[in-house]
């Protein structure tokens, strides 16, 4: 039997999770929970901002810890697991890239909405002369037709990406969807073909599963499904699915169990769920990260969460722009006032 | 009044547009338009509009130096250092919509009284020329201690050069914040949208003030007195909705619907960033027929 893995996964908590906590994260948690991924033998671990590097923002939430720290925390206890950060051009850039890699960031992983891969140009080619593994990251792949997302993926592999990831940035993807998708992008890349979910609809593992059939070997998830809207494919569920499967990750399903159980859950505000608002985001096809946004300005302005959120899906709303849910939130406050 | 002869290096869609713009001004005539391509679409319209038109970039004013006053440089970063170079050597006043910021950043309703003798000046970004002001207008009431912007636009209306040097939008943005806006700390966010029909350009302005120095009252009229003033010479400039207020954090958000003049309307980047060139152009103009006056 070879030594080869079938499946190279990534735990996006330490990231994707930075949105369910509003960015609180501390170098504690992070330490915490790289040294015992490092253990358990994830071979990558995303640290960042939720919105990647310089993603703390008031459009976003301020970070408690400079994502630095952070990045620089993790680095120091992952002997076997490599660090991984994200980012998206037009909020990131490449000085902040390369703070990452002299922290000892291994991985670039370039985010773009599924219709915008040029602008991951200069990006994906830093990263590369940096030393880096280079991933190109098609947010939103849900909105582009299959063409398209085709398209757009050769564009970040000619720039260098070493995979490219179909990003199921609204868990609004169903199974027959990611398959058609993964193997229209197996057929026209030669790089690694990669699958990132979110479980609004509750097809995140089935999602996966289609993804990884049809060729995907790279794959996110995060720990209790600590990530943005209802969280990613659960990871230490995925990974006994997938030695239940045969299908080998080398990562250790005990010590996820544990990491998930006494690490990970005590991080949590609460339970991951799906509930009424990250249902909508994945029924509305919104982006994830605009759940607790949507809760407070539902508060704030006195309108429905789920309406804020079906305009936001009906006006075609990307990610980032979570100053669209003020905006909206206002608009539609002003209207059911005028109504009245 | 005798207009000021101005020219135009790049025929891109600024370049483009700026010549619509350029034929409508009442005291700034457009003698030349420099390109590189003599089959471009742009270069086809310069020879339409009868002015002089050279392939051959700035090089070819050489031959004419005394044709224009100013030129308006619509081409890039890098072009920019040589085209500034000739025009300097050539006494012509640069106006720089690429962003190389070699010159001081001007938005015209914040500093162009200080930076009317300037040689060349710098529009920095088309978000910078649509927030800035807004972070000013908070600044005059309250001291900005941050303050960020997110610009969003169609992606039909972001360039291959804007595509291609993203960072440089950013970067040159949190500086305009800081330099011209006042803010002790700017930062800066792009969004591209590919929505269909395309969006409007977007833009929100976030500011935190210092907390003993929060008026909303003051606040709010200082933007909506802003907004009217940018509105002088970018018709479609306005404001969606009044300043919200969120603790000692500000949030405006802005709506700018384009002339429509060499792009449609959503292009409303387009459009204030050469709104905000032919206003700079037009009071350099002003400036040198009040110097003739009082020198006569």
């Amino acid at each position: 039997m070879s030594n080869e893995l079938d499946i190279k996964l990534t735990e996006v908590a330490l990231r994707d999770g930075s949105h369910a906590i509003s960015h609180q994260y501390t170098v504690e948690q992070v330490t915490n929970v790289t040294k015992a991924l490092n253990e358990a033998r994830v071979p990558y671990i995303e640290v960042t901002h939720g919105d990647g590097l310089g993603g703390s923002s008031l459009q976003y939430g301020m970070s408690l810890t400079d994502e630095l720290k952070l990045i620089e925390a993790a680095v120091s206890v992952a002997d076997f697991s490599k660090i991984a950060v994200l980012l998206l051009p037009g909020i990131g850039t490449i000085e902040n890239l390369k703070e990452a890699a002299n922290l000892g960031a291994k991985m670039a992983r370039v985010a773009t909405h599924v219709t915008e891969a040029d602008v991951s140009k200069q990006h994906i080619e830093t990263a590369k002369e940096l030393g880096m593994e280079t991933v190109g990251f098609l947010m939103m792949s849900h909105m582009a037709p299959v063409e398209k997302l085709v398209e757009q993926a050769k564009l970040m592999e000619s720039y260098g990406a070493d995979t490219v990831y179909m990003v199921d940035s609204a868990g609004a993807l169903l199974p027959h969807e990611v398959r058609e998708r993964t193997k229209a992008l197996k057929q026209a890349l030669s790089c690694n073909v990669g699958f990132h979910g979110h479980n609004n609809l509750s097809v995140a593992m089935g999602n996966t599963l289609a993804a990884i059939e049809e060729g995907a070997t790279r794959i996110d998830g995060s720990m209790r499904c600590l990530g943005a809207g209802a969280g990613n494919t659960q990871t230490e569920v995925l990974v006994a699915v997938l030695e239940k499967m045969g299908i080998k990750t080398g990562v250790d399903v005990y010590k996820m169990m544990d990491i998930a159980e006494d690490i990970v859950a005590p991080i949590l505000p609460k339970p991951q769920e799906i509930d009424r608002d990250s249902l909508t985001m994945g029924y509305a096809g919104v982006y994830s990260s605009f759940l607790l946004h949507a809760n407070r300005a539902s508060k704030k302005f006195g309108v429905d969460s789920r309406d804020i959120l079906m305009e936001l899906g009906r006006r075609e709303i990307v990610g980032g722009q979570e100053d669209m849910i003020i905006d909206v939130a206002a608009e539609l406050a002003g209207k059911e006032k005028a109504a009245t | 009044m005798s207009k000021l002869k101005v020219g135009i290096i790049g025929t891109g869609n600024i370049g483009s547009d700026l010549m619509v713009k350029l034929s409508k001004s009442e005291s700034l005539e457009l003698k030349a338009v420099m390109g590189v391509d003599p089959e471009s679409r742009g270069m086809r319209h310069a020879k339409e509009l009868g002015v002089n038109v050279f392939d051959n970039g700035i090089d070819g004013l050489k031959d004419y130096p005394d044709l224009v006053d100013i030129v308006f440089d619509a081409t890039s970063a890098k072009a920019h250092l040589h085209n500034n170079e000739a025009a300097q050597e050539m006494g012509i006043q640069m106006l720089d919509l690429t962003p190389a910021a070699i010159g001081p950043f001007i938005v015209p309703t914040v500093n162009l009284g200080e930076n009317l003798e300037a040689k060349n000046v710098n529009l920095i970004t088309c978000g910078g020329q649509a927030t800035i002001p807004i972070v000013h207008a908070i600044q005059q009431v309250a001291t900005v201690d941050y303050a960020e912007i997110v610009a969003t636009i169609s992606s039909k209306s972001a360039g291959p050069g804007t595509r291609a040097n993203i960072d440089e939008f950013t970067e040159t943005t949190a500086k305009g914040i800081e330099q011209v806006g006042g803010a002790k700390k700017g930062k800066a966010i792009i969004i591209l949208n590919p929505a269909e029909p395309p969006i409007m350009m977007r833009d929100t302005v976030h500011a935190i003030v210092d907390e003993a120095e929060l008026d909303e009252k003051a606040i709010t009229e200082s933007v909506q007195k802003m907004a009217d003033k940018v509105q002088s010479y970018v018709p479609g400039y306005h404001l969606r909705t009044e300043p919200i207020f969120d603790g000692n954090k500000v949030s405006v958000f802005l709506e700018i619907e384009g002339a429509g003049h060499y792009l449609p309307k959503y292009a409303g980047n387009l459009d204030i960033m050469t709104s905000a060139a032919v206003k700079v152009a037009e009071e350099f103009a002003n400036e040198k027929a009040a110097k003739t006056v009082e020198q006569s």
